[in-house]
């Protein structure tokens, strides 16, 4: 499976990171960007690499992370 | 599919959490959600009470349905008395180790011994957080707390064992790393009928983490390496009782159908 | 079930008796004197209405088992004394925050703490009303005989389910072992809370100040909350306005509907120079006492609370012209802070704190006193 695109809602990102960690595929990095709460987003590193496991979504504290798979 | 989106449109509101950056409390949130809708229990036959604490916020007032938020302490007694008068609601008890263990602990005791049909989902960081981190009934000997600042002199409460004695149906501990097996736990204790008791060691960045030195994601990985199945003592995780037996509401039903005029 | 005609059994039962016929179908409690009778029966009662019974582990858990069988649209009870009342406090104050219709009975007795288990006494009026912590209101009412017990306990539950909040039954030891004779009538006037059947009625309150109120289950996707929380019942802990407007609606609802909650008896009061004001256990020898200084040719007269908060303070008022007023009581606190309030400079408190009731003698002889 092959991801389209994975959406990060900025209003809802507290910049935990916990995407970034319980990641298989290093797909996410943690980006050097501000919300408006100043917590660094993660941005995607390569979307090539995402196997649509949808763990950041099982992990996300803040049901801020979505894969949509193509 | 079950997607973020989805379960936020059907059974979250008032996002972003107050949770600090990086705590248990919205995974456990996440959980729960995707149990209900595993289980496409209609939101109407769920009722969520809890006490005071951060976990208290869990469903009140994130989870879209009909939520009793509490004193302290006291969750698990408004609970048995909202399930016994509509037996048709699956009650859903989220209280913190404090408010369980602590003030609610003679609650806690009484509800699993008359095996009274509700599911308690008690969200353990070892500390009293939502105050400012004192020491807890949870809380491991000769750990530095804002109220043992020279180290706990008492010991921590293996709470599973002493619900299990006392007579729960269903005990099962996990911790946030354990996502999955969490979720199946909280699905098999809203089916099941009799008193089910859900411990997760969830990651108290704020107060937790200053008391181990660790932050989130070190606390999330020393859930993940240290905490198995197959351990013994304050490692262990798993399913520790899964047993039928008789439940309180069906026993006060048999009393009436005996006795009504 | 419980069949019209007469019955002779003491204060207690008869209160059990009243709930059933009320309409209560939850009762959680546990065991204390003078208190555990109406536990008992209500323990044997409810099941043969299909109602639900549990003795708690303690009154902490009691209180809070009614409150949670309240929001799934059940009439609870739970009854007690003292030292469970105590207990109470917190989520007796819960309830009036979340506007739960629940009755609590105090059988009172001597306190403080353990004090005298079997005896009466009457400390526990501010308790009833202040007892737990912050601004709110409660309904109190006092029954003084068997046949009181039964008819204020209905009484009670119509109130907590027209104005949505606790009710105190505040009785005590002699009301509550007394036997006498009890007439229960064909029918009772019973009232209802009034069902909100969506979310948004739930929010809305008309000039009575009361909202409906949601139920559990309904769907409505209710959010009960001790804290601040603003009409729909999110919390808010941060506005000076939601908390404003919260507690001043809450003390409110009782004062401005005062007119239709008091409720007293009085007996030649028309032409009285001295007042007797009394209540419970106390109104009986004191009403005796009244009479027998009428035949002495003193202008006594009677006036007894039957609720005794919101206190009958405007009937008071009319009477402000009496030349003195005797309050005989069980406590050396009790009702006498309201009754100074109302009479100042003619007020004269008669305290008994031995366990026992006064007798007509004991007032008669006070009366006389004061008169001279």
């Amino acid at each position: 499976m092959k991801a389209a695109e994975i959406k990060i809602d900025k209003n809802l990102c507290k910049g935990c990171a916990i995407c970034i960690d319980v990641c298989p595929k290093n797909t996410l990095e943690r980006s050097d960007e501000v919300n408006e709460y100043a917590l660094f987003y993660p941005r995607v590193r390569d979307l090539d690499s995402c196997i649509v496991c949808r763990l950041c979504e099982l992990y996300c504290p803040d049901f801020a992370i979505e894969v949509v798979q193509k | 599919m079950i997607t973020t989106n989805y379960i936020k449109n059907e059974y979250i509101r008032r996002m972003p959490s107050a949770f600090c950056p990086g705590c248990g409390d919205g995974q456990i949130l996440n959980a729960i959600a995707r149990a209900i809708d595993h289980l496409k229990i209609p939101r109407n036959e769920i009722a969520a009470v809890s006490g005071i604490g951060c976990s208290a916020w869990i469903p009140s007032p994130y989870l879209r349905v009909d939520s009793l938020h509490t004193t302290h302490g006291r969750p698990i007694a408004f609970a048995t008395g909202l399930k016994v008068a509509n037996p048709k609601l699956k009650v859903i008890v989220v209280s913190g180790d404090g408010d369980c263990t602590g003030i609610g602990g003679n609650h806690l005791l009484h509800a699993a011994r008359s095996n009274v049909d509700i599911t308690v989902i008690m969200v353990n960081n070892g500390v009293y957080a939502m105050t400012g981190g004192q020491v807890a009934p949870t809380t491991e000997h000769e750990y530095k707390t804002v109220t043992t600042p020279y180290g706990n002199p008492a010991f921590a409460l293996n709470v599973s064992e002493v619900v299990a004695a006392a007579g729960a149906s269903y005990v099962a501990r996990w911790t946030t790393w354990h996502m999955n097996q969490l979720i199946r736990s909280i699905e098999k204790a809203l089916t099941k009928k009799g008193f089910a008791f859900i411990e997760v060691l969830s990651q108290c960045p704020t107060y937790e983490g200053r008391i181990l030195n660790m932050d989130h994601i070190e606390m999330l990985h020393w859930f993940r390496d240290k905490f198995k199945t197959d351990e013994k003592g304050v490692f262990r995780v798993g399913e520790f009782v899964d047993i039928e037996k008789p439940e309180l509401t069906d026993e006060l039903q048999k009393i009436i159908e005996k006795v009504k005029q | 079930m419980i069949d019209p005609g007469e019955y002779f059994l003491e204060g207690d039962l008869a209160a059990a008796y009243g709930a059933i016929k009320a309409g209560c179908r939850f009762f959680a409690g546990y065991p204390i004197t003078p208190a555990s009778e109406i536990t008992q029966a209500m323990a044997e009662l409810l099941p043969r209405v299909g109602g639900k019974f549990l003795q708690m582990e303690d009154e902490l858990a009691s209180i809070s088992a009614i409150i949670g069988a309240s929001w799934a649209g059940l009439k609870s009870m739970t009854a007690t004394s003292g030292p469970g009342f105590s207990l109470m406090q917190e989520n007796i104050g819960y309830a009036a925050m979340t506007e739960t219709p629940v009755v609590v009975i105090n059988v009172q007795r001597a306190g403080p703490s353990i004090g005298q288990a079997t005896r009466a006494a009457q400390g526990d009026v501010m308790q009833s009303r202040f007892g737990s912590h912050g601004d709110y209101e409660n309904i109190v009412l006092s029954p003084n005989s068997v046949q009181e017990m039964f008819y204020f306990t209905v009484k009670a539950f119509n109130l907590s389910e027209r104005y949505r909040g606790p009710v105190i039954l505040l009785s005590d030891a002699e009301v509550g072992h007394m036997m006498e004779r009890l007439k229960i009538p064909e029918t009772v006037e019973i009232v209802n809370r009034k069902i909100a059947k969506t979310f948004e009625e739930a929010t809305k309150y008309g000039d009575d100040l009361v909202p409906p109120m949601g139920r559990f289950g309904d769907g409505l996707e209710l959010m009960v909350t001790g804290s601040t929380h603003r009409p729909d019942g999110t919390r808010d802990t941060g506005s000076p306005d939601v908390q404003s407007s919260l507690v001043t609606r809450l003390v409110e609802k009782i004062n401005k509907n005062r007119m239709y909650i008091e409720e007293w008896e009085e007996m030649l009061t028309e032409d009285a120079e001295i007042l007797i004001i009394a209540y419970g256990a106390t109104s009986r020898p004191a009403k005796g006492a009244v009479i027998k200084a009428r035949e002495k040719g003193i202008k006594a007269g009677f006036l007894r609370p039957k609720v005794l908060w919101p206190a009958p303070e405007r009937r008071m008022k009319e009477l402000a012209h009496v030349k003195k007023v005797i309050l005989p009581e069980m406590s050396l606190r009790g009702y006498s802070m309201e009754i100074e309030k109302m009479f100042p400079g003619k007020f004269i408190h008669y305290p008994k704190v031995t366990g026992t009731v006064h007798t007509v003698s004991e007032i008669f002889k006070k009366i006389e006193e004061v008169n001279s």
